[in-house]
């Protein structure tokens, strides 16, 4: 057996994290972050969104490029079907926010990671959306997301990384608690 | 050892100690101990919180046996049994008769200022000088009580577990109990058996059988070291020092009371309370990660306490290992409850508590409203902090965690008196 411990690497930079919390802790303006997105109405059900631009750090800041996605309905809502639903895109971030997570607290508690993959599934009774019942609310009735993970570590320690990324989660915290939404309106032209 | 010979000229005094709780008195042992002149200032009467502000049922989490303060421990007939309230009065004021601590009761401290390298300390009618204060004025004096209690309609009646005694102070009708805590777990169970169903809101919480292989959980944790762990030696201190009190409750037969026992009963488990909209609460749909965090750190603790008795070799015979059922949740949770359809009455806080520094004017206190100090030893020369939650160790905030910390904050504040000694007055010895 080795005397030299593996060297963990699961692409995070576990020590600039943790220098980033001690940091925002004594400087609690600039934890102040905003997210962005602009979007356009192209035809139909089919939406083009960007993102690029973000607050945070007391400045503006952006991404390495400009990201484009397309939103649109199935065919078989009579849609052309250019890109993901919007309600497939909620679905997306959350797994891609436990991922981050999964991957981070791994990191920190040296654990190795082969291979994490998810599938997530929601319910959505489409009574809801197209008006038919008002008993049934229009959004997901819930979410199930399963995680595969091989990983250097026992099946409770695998279960204690990806709970610890649902508590420290983001996208899971908005999905699974209310956010008051303000919407404003204006008229062009 | 008398103090007898200590008593303090009027107004100046070397050390004030704020509240005569068990941190107080332990700490004012140490100093007697050491000759160091002081008073113990409380605002009613010695265990004055024991006293007035915890409901009728409520036994300490922790065993007799463990109960000790400094050279006093239990002594009592039932080392298993837990203290009720009164039994908890009645011993810390034995202990401050015991040690014949310099307590004036009835004296509220409104201010503590610093006042050139000395500290004024105001109470309603006098005023102390002190070279030192020790601040053990306790960290659980004020309900902590989320802003959405604002958005609850005014039909519902609210409480904090501060107000709260028994359930019949309660209106008939449905209670919603906020907190999976010791007390949201207990009161739930209470409330619900008196005939008034309980929605318990369940946020991150700790679950703990109250027995284990035999022996109490405290115990466990006793031996095993875990209770002395050192603030200085975790790794997320800030996590330690707000973790909720242990879902456990002191019975003579020493029962566990955890979520599950509590569905059995037929109280309805749900998310935490996250917001109230147009009367409606609506419930977060955390619950399952929450469980089963718990469910894991309780098998961790488990894991710790079978590999400590491996290692240790124990001879006494024990139970066997044990794993508990994981915690059994409803297949569709409930995420809403309309507060105004007259289902519930009553919603009772069972949120925690937060220390009340309002008479504190001393730039020691961070923008959360706690006091900044390493290990009780506050920001501004000569000024300590006694009792918080993992202040020095785990068992800080515990009475028998009192010791330990009172020793050692003592030593240091008896270093800080002779570096700064000059001038002032040699101590008197007494035999």
């Amino acid at each position: 057996m080795s005397t030299q411990e593996a060297v963990v690497d699961n692409g995070v930079n576990v020590d600039a994290l943790l220098d980033a919390r001690e940091g925002l802790t004594d400087a609690p303006e600039a934890a102040q972050f905003k997210w962005r997105a602009s979007s356009e109405w192209i035809s139909g059900t089919h939406t083009e969104s960007v993102v690029e631009s973000f607050f945070g750090l007391g400045e503006e800041q952006s991404h390495r490029s400009a990201f484009h996605y397309d939103t649109d309905h199935p065919e078989l809502f009579a849609s052309e079907d250019k890109g993901a639903t919007p309600v497939e895109f909620l679905l997306v971030g959350l797994s891609g926010c436990l991922m981050a997570g999964i991957a981070a607290v791994a990191q920190h508690r040296g654990i190795q990671l082969h291979s994490v993959k998810a599938s997530l599934e929601a319910g959505m009774d489409m009574q809801g959306i197209l008006g038919i019942d008002s008993d049934v609310r229009n959004g997901f009735d819930n979410i199930k997301v399963r995680f595969d993970v091989d990983a250097d570590a026992s099946k409770e320690d695998i279960e204690a990384l990806v709970a610890q990324s649902q508590k420290r989660s983001a996208a899971f915290d908005i999905l699974s608690n209310p956010t008051d939404i303000h919407v404003e309106v204006r008229k062009d032209g | 050892m008398t103090q007898g010979g200590l008593q303090p000229h009027a107004g100046s005094v070397d050390v004030v100690v704020i509240g005569a709780g068990h941190s107080g008195l332990a700490m004012s042992q140490y100093l007697s101990a050491r000759n160091i002149e002081h008073v113990v200032l409380e605002r009613g009467e010695v265990a004055n919180s024991w006293v007035r502000e915890r409901w009728n049922s409520l036994k300490l989490l922790t065993p007799n046996w463990q109960s000790r303060l400094p050279g006093y421990p239990y002594s009592g007939p039932d080392p298993d049994g837990y203290m009720s309230m009164p039994d908890v009065v009645g011993f810390i004021k034995a202990y401050a008769n015991h040690c014949r601590a310099p307590v004036i009761t009835n004296s509220e401290v409104t201010s503590v200022l610093r006042a050139g390298n000395r500290y004024r300390v105001d109470t309603g009618s006098y005023q102390w000088n002190a070279r030192a204060v020790v601040i053990a004025s306790g960290a659980f004096n004020l309900p902590s009580i989320p802003p959405i209690s604002r958005d609850i309609p005014s039909s519902i009646v609210q409480l904090s577990t501060r107000d709260y005694r028994y359930p019949g102070q309660l209106e008939n009708g449905g209670v919603l109990v906020v907190g999976a805590s010791a007390s949201g777990v207990q009161l739930a169970e209470e409330i619900h058996a008196s005939g008034r169903p309980v929605t318990l809101a369940v946020g991150e919480h700790v679950r703990m059988p109250r027995v284990y292989r035999g022996k109490d959980i405290q115990y466990w944790m006793h031996v095993s070291g875990v209770l002395d762990q050192r603030y200085d030696e975790v790794d997320d201190l800030s996590r330690g020092r707000n973790v909720a009190s242990p879902q456990l409750v002191g019975t003579h037969n020493r029962r566990t009371l955890d979520l599950n026992r509590l569905t059995a009963q037929g109280v309805r488990l749900t998310g935490k309370l996250a917001a109230v909209r147009n009367g409606k609460a609506q419930f977060s749909g955390s619950l399952r990660n929450v469980v089963k965090l718990a469910d894991l750190k309780m098998n961790r603790l488990l894991e710790t306490i079978d590999t400590w008795i491996t290692d240790s070799a124990a001879r006494e015979t024990l139970g066997p290992a044990e794993r508990f059922e994981p915690t059994r949740l409803p297949e569709l949770p409930c995420m809403g409850l309309d507060l105004s359809g007259g289902e519930v009455r009553t919603v009772l806080w069972a949120t925690g508590f937060r220390p009340d520094y309002s008479w504190l004017h001393v730039p020691v206190i961070d923008r959360k409203g706690f006091i900044r100090h390493d290990g009780g030893v506050a920001e501004s020369p000569g000024l300590y902090v006694m009792g918080l939650p993992f202040m020095r160790r785990r068992k800080s905030s515990f009475i028998h965690g009192a010791e330990d910390d009172a020793a050692e904050l003592a030593a240091h504040l008896a270093g800080y008196l002779d570096r700064t000694g000059s001038g002032h007055l040699p101590r008197r010895r007494v035999v």
